[in-house]
């Protein structure tokens, strides 16, 4: 059986570590902050200005001045801090952000990721995405295994305009997890949803990688 | 020097012309500078250039200035959830330069710091990097990317006092603190004004060198755009 999203969400979490600071894109990625390891002590970041993220507030405490990159009321934590924008990429920027687990529409077996631009339909902009790809230490991606209409995502080379090049370092799909140790590596299928098969893998796949 | 304006006409007076280039502060429509945008899109001034990480949702924020056609291009890293923005993008109507989010707010810290230029790792590689100079250091590649400098900035804060210091609140300082530098001239509209020395020295988040016209814009109608929320557990 393939992971649902929150299965996803978790095993991305298994990835944190304790004393971590980690920036969640939207959708899935947003799910890993319910799954984090009890006992863990891990800290969410949020670029527009806010470290210590805590859940959604209470109905009696909703606060317009309080959101999340997402544009999702949230609440604070005793931990919390707030700074500006350029404070906020500053951190993601300089290399002090430990994780970033993101979405993606593509992602090509030299590590190259394409999430924020479909060339022909309306274009949203690309957010803070280039610069959390450019500056975290580890990126993780969360993203099904194959689009709406079944093409594999994890594929030899990007079809889409880039948000990053050769910046990925961990794939998890509903299918299953690849992972490198360094950006010089190819990617290694290291692990399986429960059921799933390496031929059923294959299948789905048209970027090359380990097994 | 008095820097307390009447109301946020008075406090644009002499500041706006056609084709002008202006910072504003706001992330959605969390801490957007309302009264000013109000007093801009009454004033009639038109062929606007504005640097903002958003440009508001339908004719809320920046989206009055668009629905009422006085911008010529926007600056910002995302533009979502604005059906007027959109037709007049596709119509090309309105010219858009997509600015990664971090390089936005850096290209405004250096352009308000007197920094023409820097070099970033974000976007190397990608269509953003196209035409820009790329510079290695110590093996990794970099684009030198432009400082922005405007005309005005206008910004939203929490508190200022009557020397024009700024006190913004939560998330909703996002850009804010950072355009408020990157104008010749700053204007900012805030919740409440309070006498010079009744706030903490230590705990100033913007110098009062920087707004020059300040007007209490409040109250104000926060909007949300996701209302989320959480059930108390039973007790």
């Amino acid at each position: 059986m393939p992971w649902d999203r929150n299965q996803m969400a978790a095993r991305a979490a298994r990835e944190l570590r304790d004393g971590y600071y980690v920036n969640l894109g939207i959708g899935i990625p947003t799910l890993v902050a319910n799954n984090i390891p009890d006992g863990m002590e891990v800290t969410l970041q949020s670029e527009n200005g806010m470290l210590g993220i805590g859940p959604f507030p209470y109905e009696d405490e909703i606060d317009p001045d309080l959101i999340n990159a997402g544009k999702q009321t949230i609440s604070e934590l005793p931990s919390t801090s707030y700074f500006s924008s350029s404070d906020s990429f500053a951190m993601i920027r300089g290399g002090h952000i430990d994780l970033t687990v993101l979405g993606a529409m593509e992602v090509a077996e030299n590590g190259d990721i394409a999430n924020w631009m479909i060339p022909g339909k309306m274009i949203k902009g690309m957010g803070g995405a280039m610069d959390l790809v450019a500056g975290v230490k580890k990126i993780i991606v969360v993203m099904e295994h194959v689009s709406k209409n079944g093409d594999p995502k994890f594929i030899p080379e990007c079809t889409l305009p880039l948000t990053g090049k050769n910046v990925v370092d961990m794939i998890v799909t509903d299918l299953c997890v690849f992972h490198r140790p360094d950006h010089d590596s190819p990617f290694k299928l290291i692990e399986m949803a429960p059921g799933v098969t390496a031929e059923e893998v294959a299948a789905k796949t048209t970027a090359r990688y380990e097994s | 020097m008095r820097k307390i304006y009447p109301d946020a006409g008075a406090a644009l007076e002499g500041l706006l012309f056609d084709g002008m280039t202006i910072c504003a502060g706001g992330f959605g429509l969390c801490g957007i500078p309302e009264r000013l945008i109000d007093a801009i899109q009454a004033s009639g001034v038109k062929d606007l250039t504005i640097a903002s990480n958003n440009a508001g949702i339908d004719n809320e924020g920046l989206g009055k200035l668009l629905r009422s056609r006085q911008v010529g291009k926007m600056i910002s890293s995302y533009v979502g959830e604005n059906k007027e923005f959109e037709r007049q993008y596709l119509a090309k109507e309105l010219e858009v330069e997509f600015c990664p989010q971090g390089t936005l707010a850096e290209r405004c810290r250096a352009g308000g710091a007197g920094i023409p230029g820097f070099y970033t790792k974000t976007g190397v590689g990608t269509i953003v990097a196209e035409g820009k100079e790329h510079k290695e250091f110590d093996g990794e590649t970099f684009i030198l990317e432009r400082g922005i400098r405007a005309d005005l900035s206008i910004v939203k804060a929490w508190k200022a006092d009557e020397s024009g210091n700024l006190v913004f609140r939560k998330t909703a300082r996002n850009f804010n603190q950072t355009m408020a530098t990157a104008g010749k001239i700053c204007v900012a509209e805030v919740e409440e004004i309070v006498p010079t020395g009744s706030l903490n020295p230590d705990c100033i988040h913007l110098p009062s060198i920087y707004a020059k016209r300040i007007i209490l814009g409040a109250p104000y109608d926060k909007k949300i755009e996701f209302r989320m929320t959480r059930e108390r557990e039973a007790a």
